[in-house]
């Protein structure tokens, strides 16, 4: 079953023309990942599955994008998709406020009052990013005392508080060190049993580590989309080739 | 090439484009946010008309009152002219400007180019300097009384009121220098020390002509603070009439004047009058300075 | 080369005598004040003086309690506080956050310059405007508590503005990122996620408001009514610690003189509380940030 499916999807910024023509499905409950060297449109990909790239000036997109067969571009609540397709960003940006109420914010924001129903939303959160033992003793301390590796995996767990569907992830470790990154894969690897995971990365191995299917961009255009062990072992386009032999990029 | 561009993007359909209906479903599903937006835009609404209105309310009061006999040179009980407490305004404006300015300057120099980082003087000195534009302008003037009237027994005087303006705008002719200062180019001392010339000589020659405009802005904004000035001249340079005669006599600036006038009561058309010559004449000084200051950002 | 070096070093002591200027000014103004205004409080008694109700410095005997002007002062910041800064912290928000770019280029340099309005033209507006307003609509004279709270909240509210809005811009865009994406609306991402991290930029514009509000002279007196009682409603009259300093002044003698500027030492510790305050914001914001 297929989660996302994108068709003869078109993104301009201004004058420029960052994505052209990409078709794309991909499968529920696997991991999908993007590559390519940088520039060449792969977070900007990302970014119009939740629409982020509405808060950028200029932006145009043409085609169709379809979340579960619903036209996400149509006439939706984009506060709703938001909530259904979560999003862990390049840098960890929690919140300045506690722990707790970094992973509260988002189930506050959906209408959740209880304490009783919040703690545990906050426990369950942070026991599914395996980050509970680490942070059950500090959760009214400030999350921007925690490491760099604890901050994206607590942002990690806050877009999982809302329940979402979908996790975009975008180049979620490139600023961490070998060992929290190895934490954070091996995370994606549990979790992809409930959600369907959509990562960007410049880090090829890590791809070929976790993801189930790979997609390979260059200068806007998607070049080869396949299952990720066909792709890194007999790629069928020569540009692939060159890019995972590392010939350029 | 770019124009053909042009008429291919005004035909793209982009379909991220979000709708007024779309957003207006959205608050239906979240009325607090909708009420949040309405109590925003209504908020700035009402500043903006505040602020507006007091404007063209002063304007469209003041301008018909803008006889010549406002402009006349005499003043007199029958006929408040504002001319002469223009011409009091201008001579205390120069007055402290010729004591404010190479004490503001040279105390930025020293900070901007002498002292060295982490000094501990130079934090006391921002310290003070912070804490002198945070006093309120009358006790400027209570402080300008017990000193300059009083204990130097120069009597009210103008310049009992230029030296005690001296002093409030001091801070400001401080910060926008040593600002001004600071944003000139290390390129441009080294490639004077470059020449073999001395440090005085770098600073004279080379920094602060290429600081002029950041120290005229600051120059500028600090006139507009004295022509507005009132509480801190009141008790100094005192509140005569007429045309001053000579620096040792006492003489009301225009807004002295406007405050008299206002205080009276007895010539509301004429205080209409004077307070649009008064307005004019410092949002127009305070015009000119950010529009010097803007010309300096976009240059660089 | 010898000349050379001296006029260096002559200069650079001309240029560290000029910076010591400040410090000189303020070590002035406190010896200044001080000198003429404590006599007079150690006379009156600190108690009597600070704490007095009465105000009589033309009786016989004379009493000099400032304490319905100290209030006055208060009550007018309050006021001032209470109008100008939610409507300020707002139009900030709105500056920042949802003003169409070219509605913006008008507004922010009009709210620039409105800052420089004269203190005076503010007051005279308030008389004229304000104060008629108030008699007819809402009761009392006119001269009000009521009419100084709102001319001050307006004359505040460019300070407020200014200093709100680039503390608001001063917020990493990545927070309100992070809530929309956790499908937070546009307004609660503002509300929840930026202003709660700007707020001691926000704090510090308060903070250099109230100093504004509680400074202010020329304005309030031509508005505020200025009798010597605390007000028992919003439209009654109320006198400023300021007012009461230029009102008397111009006639008065002795004893009756000194706790006038005793009255302004009063108004200097309450600004250098403020300053201090004012710091320590600064200090503790650049440690956080």
């Amino acid at each position: 079953m297929d989660k996302f499916t994108i068709k003869d999807m078109n993104l301009y910024y201004g004058k420029f023309h960052a994505l052209k023509g990409v078709n794309l499905n991909m499968p529920k409950n696997q991991i999908t990942a993007f590559i390519g060297p940088s520039g060449c449109g792969k977070s900007t990909l990302l970014k119009s599955l939740n629409r982020m790239n509405d808060l950028v000036e200029g932006c145009k997109i043409t085609g169709d994008i379809r979340l579960d067969g619903e036209d996400i571009y149509g006439n939706i609540d984009i506060n709703i998709l938001r909530k259904r397709v979560g999003m862990v960003f390049q840098k960890a940006n929690p919140f300045p406020m506690s722990v707790y109420d970094n992973i509260a914010y988002g189930p506050r924001t959906h209408g959740i009052k209880s304490k009783a129903k919040l703690d545990e939303i906050v426990e369950s959160s942070l026991k599914d990013a395996a980050i509970w033992d680490e942070l059950k003793d500090r959760l009214k301390k400030s999350a921007l005392g925690l490491s760099g590796g604890q901050q994206q995996r607590l942002c990690i767990a806050r877009a999982l508080a809302v329940k979402p569907e979908v996790l975009l992830m975008d180049e979620a470790t490139s600023a961490l060190d070998p060992i929290s990154t190895g934490k954070i894969e091996e995370l994606c690897l549990k979790l992809k049993n409930q959600y369907t995971i959509i990562m960007v990365t410049h880090n090829m191995q890590q791809a070929l580590r976790i993801a189930d299917n790979t997609a390979f961009f260059l200068l806007g255009k998607m070049i080869e989309y396949g299952n990720t062990d066909q792709i890194f072992s007999n790629p069928r386009e020569k540009e692939t080739e060159e890019y995972i032999t590392g010939r350029f990029g | 090439m770019a124009d053909a561009i042009n008429e291919k993007q005004s035909e793209i359909k982009a379909i991220n484009k979000i709708a007024f209906s779309q957003r207006l479903k959205e608050y239906k599903r979240k009325p607090l946010s909708l009420v949040m937006y309405l109590i925003v835009v209504l908020a700035a609404a009402l500043s903006i008309f505040a602020l507006v209105f007091l404007i063209v309310y002063i304007l469209v009061m003041g301008v018909p009152h803008l006889t010549p006999d406002l402009f006349a040179w005499e003043y007199n009980s029958d006929n408040v002219s504002c001319m002469p407490a223009i011409i009091n305004t201008i001579i205390i404006t120069l007055l402290t400007l010729l004591i404010a300015v190479p004490f503001g300057i040279g105390a930025a120099i020293y900070l901007a180019e002498y002292a060295k980082r982490g000094n501990k003087l130079v934090k006391v000195i921002r310290t003070m300097a912070e804490t002198l534009s945070g006093i309120p302008s009358i006790v400027y003037g209570l402080f300008g009384m017990l000193c300059f009237v009083t204990a130097f027994q120069w009597g009210y005087s103008v310049l009992a009121g230029a030296f005690t303006l001296s002093i409030m705008v001091l801070p400001t002719i401080m910060r926008t220098t040593e600002e001004a200062l600071i944003a000139v180019p290390d390129s441009y001392r080294e490639g004077s020390y470059g020449l073999g010339a001395g440090k005085l000589r770098t600073i004279v020659k080379t920094i602060l002509p290429s600081a002029v405009p950041g120290i005229l802005a600051g120059v500028i904004l600090a006139i507009g603070r004295i022509v507005g000035e009132t509480a801190a001249l009141i008790y100094t340079a005192g509140s005569t009439t007429g045309l001053v005669d000579g620096v040792m006599s006492s003489g009301r600036t225009l807004a002295i004047h406007m405050y008299m006038l206002a205080n009276e009561g007895l010539h509301t058309d004429q205080a209409w009058g004077t307070a649009v010559v008064l307005l004019v004449l410092v949002l127009g000084i305070n015009t000119l300075s950010s529009f010097i200051a803007k010309k300096l950002s976009s240059k660089k | 080369m010898r000349i050379n070096r001296i006029k260096e070093k002559a200069m650079q002591g001309v240029f560290f005598l000029t910076a010591i200027t400040s410090i000189a000014a303020v070590v002035l103004i406190c010896i200044f004040l001080f000198y003429n205004g404590i006599p007079a409080i150690a006379e009156i008694g600190i108690l009597d003086f600070v704490g007095g109700q009465k105000w009589a410095p033309t009786n016989e005997p004379a009493s000099y309690g400032i304490l319905c002007m100290i209030v006055g002062s208060v009550y007018v910041t309050a006021g001032a506080i209470i109008i100008g800064v939610p409507i300020g912290i707002l139009t900030a928000v709105f500056l920042a956050r949802f003003c169409p770019p070219a509605l913006y280029k008008i507004l922010k340099p009009a709210t620039e310059l409105l800052a420089g309005v004269p203190s005076i033209v503010y007051g005279f507006f308030g008389l004229m405007v304000i104060v008629p307003f108030i008699r007819d609509n809402i009761g009392g004279n006119g001269p009000s508590l009521l009419a100084a709270s709102i001319v001050l909240g307006i004359m505040i509210l460019p300070t407020i503005i200014g200093v709100s809005e680039s503390a608001i811009r001063a917020v990493p865009e990545s927070y309100y990122e992070g809530s929309l994406a956790l499908g937070a609306t546009r307004e609660r991402s503002v509300f929840k996620a930026i202003l709660p991290a700007s707020k001691s930029g926000i704090l510090a514009g308060v903070v250099l408001g109230i100093g504004r509000a509680i400074g202010e002279t020329m304005a309030v007196i031509l508005i505020a009514g200025n009798q010597v009682q605390i007000p028992s409603s919003i439209t009654d009259g109320v006198r400023t610690l300021t007012a009461n300093i230029v009102l008397e002044m111009g006639y008065s003698t002795g004893l009756h003189r000194q706790a006038l500027i005793a009255t302004g030492v009063v108004l200097f510790v309450f600004i250098l509380l403020i300053t201090l305050s004012m710091q320590a914001i600064k200090s503790r914001s650049e440690k956080n940030g």
